[in-house]
């Protein structure tokens, strides 16, 4: 039998690459021994990805991308359809669930510096895949065509209308409409199920490559491939990705289902954080609901959109909150060259960095909670405030990181 | 072993030539095939066709009433000011952005204090100005989540913009603008005709 096996791969191996790539990227892709559970991250993500891969086609059997149709549709696979609720859950369960992995995933290589050379291309592909993963929860969080999704969508195609000259001709492109309409509803589908997943799956795919090229980071923040063992020439404090960390990863992947099989069955909507409870009303175009917030993964950037309230450098407040709002988000893509500490790791950096780090974190969380407040004078003194805590965290950075008091840092791995 | 990838300092100049000529046509190629695909998600026909004027009976609309009438796929508000209302407009004036609708957000025939050709009746688009949501007609004076100094106007509840009773934006609030008057016109004391300034269109 294994015999068999064995000629069969061989057969296989003179007509495509298969063991040397199981060599390469799994048996002998040797990665630091000091991973953490912060290491979960990456590898949830990806069976994220698959489950929403999964459950998104069938829910395309049986959803209808039509203004008439798509909120019944909806409906109609919640009560009618065999487990169809079970499937549009493990969906929209796991569009949150992708954004607290991918966060959490981001604020690890934030801790240990693995945005650092030579990862800094590893990190723009994973900001590129940021973005796309933002579209993605944009254009999906539209199908339903209920009221969240109607004005959610006014609002953020609205803000392609501050761009100057050329806003309005661009927002009539972007909806196939002078308003927001089947059209949109109709090529946001596209989007959301075609283009965006197609391009998505590139990226993860060359974020591994690059990844693989570069080999990880770990929490010391120091490179396993400058001590190698000059026999073998495999690095002394790296061990095979498999099968020490696939063994490891799944215990991280049994915890991760536990948690999320507890939201789909008891909480689906997470107190209306994860399906809004507006969202439940059809779209009316007449009306705006009295209070609308974005889902909670997008509140921070929602926050400072509206934070600004008056013109100033001849820019308006509108155009303002929007560049302030794209900014918060492609400002992540410099951190590679703004942070100048000689040391990569949170372990070994001083304390300037490690307050700028916890204040960076706490304005993310105070901004997010705003975001799904209704605006009173207090509450967007606050938006101000912390916007302009969250932006100091990255302009300051060329500073505080290169005058804070580092320490050295090791040869080897910690034990 | 990397001449395929890099423009190599040996390539004769008749190489580089055809190098250089053949990028630049595919380009134009690549752009010109392009084109139809991204002129296909602009407005379709049946979109363009479909801006018609509606007409609207304001016979009904009680003075301090807000009536609402989708035109466009965009709602109109159509409001019957009291005169306490109109009072207000005045009251408010120093803490508008704009009071004179010096910005062009209506027709030549709407810019005054009242925004409107006739002083009671306020025909405005309810699309806030800042990123679309439609606000919220707010005519209680003074309530508590808009402070003591509020007279009556419009609310966005999405990012907090505040117009008054003629649709003109307060200072220090998201919204650049003044709400934009549509085209409209009067047919006789009763009709009233949204999105032309004609008679002949109704």
């Amino acid at each position: 039998m294994s015999n068999l096996f064995n000629s069969m791969i061989a057969w296989i191996d003179k007509r495509f690459p298969l063991t040397s790539n199981w060599k390469a990227h799994l048996s002998e892709y040797y990665a630091p021994k000091n991973f953490n559970f912060w290491y979960f991250f990456g590898s949830l993500a990806l069976l994220v990805l698959v489950n929403q891969l999964l459950t998104g086609i069938f829910l395309t059997m049986n959803y209808k991308p039509d203004a008439s149709q798509a909120f019944a549709s909806v409906e109609y696979i919640m009560r009618d359809v065999d487990y169809g609720w079970l499937i549009r859950y493990m969906h929209s369960t796991g569009a949150s669930m992708f954004f607290v992995v991918v966060y959490l995933h981001m604020f690890r290589g934030m801790m240990y510096g693995s945005y650092r050379k030579p990862r800094e291309l590893l990190w723009l592909i994973g900001m590129v895949i940021f973005f796309v993963l933002m579209s993605l929860a944009f254009t999906g969080y539209i199908l339903p065509w209920g009221q969240m999704s109607y004005w959610g969508a006014q609002v953020i195609v609205s803000m392609f209308g501050a761009i100057p000259s050329i806003g309005e001709i661009l927002q009539q492109w972007l909806l196939g409409d002078f308003t927001l309409s089947d059209a949109a509803l109709n090529r946001f589908f596209a989007y959301h199920v075609v283009t965006l997943p197609l391009v998505l799956l590139v990226l993860v795919f060359v974020h591994i490559l690059a990844l693989h090229e570069t080999g990880s980071n770990n929490p010391d923040g120091i490179e396993i491939k400058e001590n190698k063992n000059p026999a073998t020439g495999i690095p002394v404090d790296g061990i095979p990705f498999h099968p020490y960390y696939t063994v490891k990863d799944i215990v991280g992947v049994v915890v991760f289902l536990i948690v999320f099989c507890g939201i789909i069955f008891f909480a689906p909507e997470m107190g209306g954080y994860f399906l809004e409870y507006n969202n439940f009303i059809p779209a009316n175009t007449l009306q705006t609901p009295d209070h609308i917030a974005p889902v909670w993964y997008f509140t921070p950037y929602y926050s400072m959109l509206r934070a600004v309230t008056v013109n100033f450098l001849g820019v308006d407040a509108k155009l303002w909150g929007v560049i302030l709002m794209a900014g918060s988000v492609v400002i992540f893509c410099f951190l590679p060259w703004l942070d100048r500490s000689p040391v990569k790791s949170i372990r070994y950096k001083g304390p300037y960095f490690k307050v700028a780090l916890a204040l960076f974190v706490v304005s993310f969380f105070v901004l997010g909670w705003l975001g799904t407040k209704s605006p009173t004078p207090l509450y967007t003194l606050l938006a101000q405030i912390f916007t302009v805590i969250y932006f100091a965290f990255f302009i300051l950075m060329p500073w505080y990181s290169k005058i804070d008091k580092t320490k050295p840092e090791p040869k080897r791995l910690k034990e | 072993m990397a001449d395929s990838f890099s423009i190599n300092d040996e390539m004769s100049g008749r190489r580089k030539f055809l190098v250089a000529a053949t990028s630049v046509a595919g380009g134009i190629a690549g752009a010109a095939i392009a084109t139809p695909f991204l002129l296909s998600m602009m407005p379709s026909e049946r979109a363009k066709a479909a801006g018609a004027p509606v007409e609207v009976d304001i016979s009904k609309l009680e003075p301090g009433m807000l009536l609402m009438v989708e035109w466009r796929g965009k709602v109109v508000w159509v409001l019957n000011r009291t005169p306490e209302m109109l009072e207000s407009l005045v009251k408010v004036e120093d803490q508008l952005a704009d009071p004179n609708s010096d910005k062009k957000q209506q027709p030549d025939y709407a810019k005054n204090r009242t925004r409107s050709v006739k002083p009671e009746f306020l025909v405005v688009e309810g699309v806030c100005t800042h990123l679309g949501c439609s606000p919220v007609f707010r005519k209680d004076v003074a309530p508590a989540d808009l402070g003591p100094d509020w007279l009556g106007g419009f609310f966005c509840p999405c990012h907090g913009s505040k117009f008054d009773l003629a649709g003109r934006v307060y200072k220090h609030v998201p919204a650049p603008t003044n709400l934009v008057v549509p085209p409209h016109v009067y047919l006789s004391d009763s009709r009233l005709l949204i999105g032309s300034e004609s008679e002949g269109a109704a």
